[in-house]
């Protein structure tokens, strides 16, 4: 017996798992009073610099941990070591974005209840992780001077889902003929409101305006949290 | 590149409905793609053909629907189609906005199937 083909409603978003996944850990940090705080860029915008001088800077004040995504090599993990934070290495073989199940299992082992601030840098891709909800609170998008202006309309996607963008590498601003007008108008056109900061790694520009503000968002998170308790 | 690992999550879903419906051979997927979903039509199109070879659904056709990106604009009180994804704005009045109504979808939304 044949029968005619018929069409069946689904209805079902392909990246659910990500999503439960992602909602299940976003409410394990709020609970364990931590802000975590997602880096994305494409390679070689230095986040590694920057997440270190990030962590180095905070870690006399506050408890903080990374986890770092790549690829291959576990270098990035012993670059940020040197801050004495915990620091763990996601290899993600040959998947170019991290995932939330990958947040999940590489936090296994650790108390979040010990931490004040949690760092998930992403693999180097301004593409993938657009796609994928790693739970964070706060997803920081990197752009580097040396990058060109234009980066944020060529990727307004990942743009578009962040929260803060940062201008690294502001030291080499004057060498490249950086356009911080056209960058900041840029940014502004794909998430209009958009925070920004400009920083170096190198010379410190910049880094207390930003962690201020990181400072302001777990007060205020931390706020929200005993609100709802 | 992730569009493989989506085209194999599509295939899961859809195998599992057939199962659910007695091996019910699947014809066609129907997805809605929304343009800030971050997944290359094309890509998606020659992974799924990929992720189907030596399954169940192998031959089957992965039928995509793009969804535009809509904001909702607070000044218009109204739902607008924003002209370009590199200007976040209300096409009428210009409002910048950040917010997406509709856009980021990555749905299957239904199954073509012959029992």
């Amino acid at each position: 017996m044949t029968t005619q083909p018929r069409l069946v409603e689904v209805r079902k978003n392909v990246l659910k798992q990500n999503d439960v996944t992602a909602r299940a850990l976003r409410e394990r940090f709020r609970e364990a009073g931590v802000l975590a705080v997602s880096l994305v860029s494409s390679p070689g915008s230095g986040k590694t610099a920057f997440l270190e001088k990030t962590l180095t800077l905070l870690h006399s004040r506050y408890r903080v941990a990374a986890l770092v995504g790549d690829l291959a090599t576990e270098n990035d993990a012993a670059r940020l070591a040197r801050s004495q934070a915990p620091v763990k290495q996601i290899l993600t073989g040959t998947v170019c974005h991290l995932e939330a199940a990958m947040v999940q299992n590489a936090l296994e082992g650790w108390d979040l209840t010990q931490f004040d601030f949690l760092f998930i840098e992403n693999v180097g891709n301004l593409v993938c992780p657009s796609s994928y909800d790693l739970g964070e609170d706060l997803r920081f998008v990197l752009l580097s001077v040396t990058e060109g202006e234009d980066k944020p309309l060529k990727y307004p996607t990942i743009f578009n889902s962040a929260d803060v963008a940062v201008i690294t590498k502001s030291d080499l601003a004057a060498a490249v003929e950086f356009d911080e007008t056209a960058a900041l108008r840029n940014i502004q056109a794909v998430r209009p409101g958009m925070e920004v900061f400009k920083t170096s790694a190198k010379t410190g520009e910049g880094m207390a305006e930003y962690l201020g503000y990181l400072e302001h968002r777990r007060a205020r998170s931390r706020a929200a949290a005993a609100v709802s308790l | 590149m992730h569009e493989l690992s989506i085209a194999l999550s599509i295939v899961e879903m859809a195998q599992e409905e057939s199962e659910r419906r007695g091996q019910a051979q699947v014809l066609a997927v129907h997805l809605r793609l929304g343009q800030l979903s971050g997944v290359v039509k094309e890509a998606l199109l020659s992974s799924y053909e990929m992720a189907c070879e030596d399954t169940s659904l192998e031959g089957s056709q992965l039928l995509i629907e793009e969804v535009p990106v809509v904001v909702f604009c607070p000044k218009c009180q109204a739902e607008r189609r924003v002209r370009s994804i590199q200007w976040f704005c209300c096409p009428e009045c210009l409002t910048p906005i950040p917010d997406v109504v509709r856009g980021k979808e990555l749905e299957v939304v239904a199954l073509e199937i012959k029992e």
